[in-house]
């Protein structure tokens, strides 16, 4: 019990101290402009990934679940392995693909495609092909199950009642599987939208994200308590979105048990 | 396949694996070849590895990775196995609420525990080091180990436990001589996966390392913002897999069935 009061200690001491450094000058400059707009760019970045990672990972998911056969495991299990390798080396293996001396526009020059090499990164595409990249895995686990899940008589019961595959698509597999869309989406934006890493060496000064403006205040400017505030403005946002899922989700699952 | 997949749909799948595989395995295939950039293939090196192996600091940080995760594992193992038995066996008040603070690290944007943990430290006067980096990483491996151990108790079936005991075995050795050894598999899979999280963890690592001690993932950080180079390629190949390693086995040590 001692270690379980000093483990709590860990993860809960830090927001305290977090409270005691603040003054209410840092909170003035949220509305600062500059902060403004990084946020912005944050949150259209995050939801752009989720987007692309919600139809990126519902195909994967979807033809696992249902033509994967008898390798469905050791699908999913390459889905996941990428997740435990090294973030910061699979990050950086995009720099070696992107840069204009990268991988990509070397080979487009040598094909003769360009002549001048793509500005491929240090910008929010780039950012972006990081964050979708990264955080995949994170959409397909919870899309496969509730895919796996969904009920197959259900479907044989649609086509039977003369629906064609793509009104059994729309109509019955994809409102089935909501759920799993929505948890995806939660763990993809979560994690994106306070990204530090990607922003940092795939992003460059155009491509600021709030994280890594935390970051720089913090390690660069040694702002601590705008620091401090930016980042606890970070984790409400993170445990709000948390807390709505968790009401949504929790309402939802209820009702699919009822039926 | 037992069933014919729609072209289009199988198409699509095969061009997210390779774009999910493709940046690792051309870190792997350009640290065996001697050119700097290109898209040839130019003959096969290991010379980027000699490298890595004769770098001092590469040398060093492993050194502090090691130290750092090794123990990291055996007291993160530890704790989440008592707070596994804690959360699985008593009920006790307060119970689903430190059940839920267990979980808020998996979720919190490493940004966030990194600045969190770096206030905590430096406002209890704790010299940032490798201390700090063991302590920091204590506390995010024990949620991850602790879910890992809880996953295997809920597939223990308990009427074994009872037997022991109807059997005249009091609750210590119960517990010592049937359930540890039925969640043995559990603990060795949940120190397997934790290893990994701790050896290639760098954001919260960036914020609680001092300037003296830096672990391989910080060290390899700072050489890549000197820009891309096959030492980086053959140090990155070797993080990748050799942990990977240690991944397979834990994963398949926490599928198989009791």
């Amino acid at each position: 019990m001692g270690i379980v009061v000093y483990y709590s200690f860990l993860t809960r001491g830090p927001w305290g101290t977090v409270i005691h450094e603040f003054t209410l000058d840092s909170y003035r400059l949220i509305l600062d402009p500059l902060f403004l707009k990084i946020f912005a760019r944050s949150v259209k970045l995050a939801v752009l990934a989720v987007v692309i990672c919600l139809l990126a990972g519902y195909l994967i998911a979807y033809w696992i679940a249902f033509y994967g056969g008898k390798r469905k495991n050791f699908l999913m299990f390459l889905v996941i392995l990428p997740f435990w390798t090294s973030y910061l080396v699979r990050i950086y293996a995009w720099i070696a693909l992107l840069s204009d001396h990268g991988l990509i526009n070397n080979f487009l020059i040598e094909v003769h495609l360009i002549y001048a090499p793509l500005p491929l990164l240090h910008n929010e595409f780039s950012v972006l092909v990081g964050l979708v990249y990264t955080y995949l895995p994170f959409m397909i686990l919870p899309l496969y199950a509730s895919l796996e899940r969904l009920d197959r008589s259900v479907l044989e019961a649609a086509s039977d009642l003369g629906a064609t595959a793509r009104e059994r698509f729309f109509r019955v597999t994809l409102p089935l599987t909501k759920g799993g869309m929505l948890s995806g989406s939660v763990l993809v934006f979560a994690p994106a939208i306070g990204e530090f890493l990607i922003p940092e060496l795939l992003g460059g000064a155009k491509a600021m994200m709030i994280g890594k403006f935390i970051a720089l205040k913090f390690i660069g400017l040694r702002h601590w308590p705008l620091g401090s505030t930016y980042s606890l403005m970070l984790l409400t946002m993170t445990l709000i979105l948390l807390y709505l899922y968790m009401r949504i989700g929790g309402g939802k699952e209820a009702y699919q048990e009822q039926r | 396949m037992n069933q014919t997949s729609p072209r289009l749909l199988f198409i699509g799948c095969m061009f997210l694996f390779v774009f999910m595989y493709a940046p690792l395995l051309v870190v792997i295939v350009f640290s065996l070849t001697p050119t700097e950039y290109g898209v040839s293939w130019e003959g096969f090196t290991l010379k980027w590895y000699q490298a890595v192996l004769d770098n001092k600091n590469i040398q060093a940080a492993l050194k502090v990775s090691l130290m750092v995760a090794i123990p990291c594992v055996l007291i993160s193992t530890a704790i989440g196995t008592i707070t596994a038995f804690t959360l699985y066996r008593s009920r006790f008040f307060g119970r689903a609420l430190y059940q839920g603070i267990i979980y808020i690290p998996l979720i919190m944007p490493d940004l966030v525990i990194g600045i969190s943990l770096l206030l905590f430290y430096t406002s209890i006067k704790l010299e940032l080091g490798v201390l700090t980096i063991l302590l920091a990483h204590i506390s995010f491996t024990i949620p991850l180990t602790t879910l890992v151990i809880i996953a295997r108790m809920q597939r223990i079936d308990r009427t074994l436990e009872d037997a022991a005991m109807d059997l005249g075995a009091d609750e210590w050795t119960t517990m010592r001589k049937v359930t540890l050894p039925l969640l043995k598999p559990g603990i060795l899979a949940a120190a397997l996966l934790a290893f990994p999280w701790s050896f290639n963890d760098f954001v919260i690592t960036f914020f609680v390392s001092g300037v003296g001690s830096s672990t391989l993932p910080i060290r390899v950080y700072s050489m890549i913002r000197l820009g891309v180079s096959p030492v980086i390629n053959a140090l990155g190949t070797l993080i990748v897999v050799i942990p990977l390693i240690l991944v397979v086995i834990g994963l398949l040590l926490e599928r198989r069935r009791v």
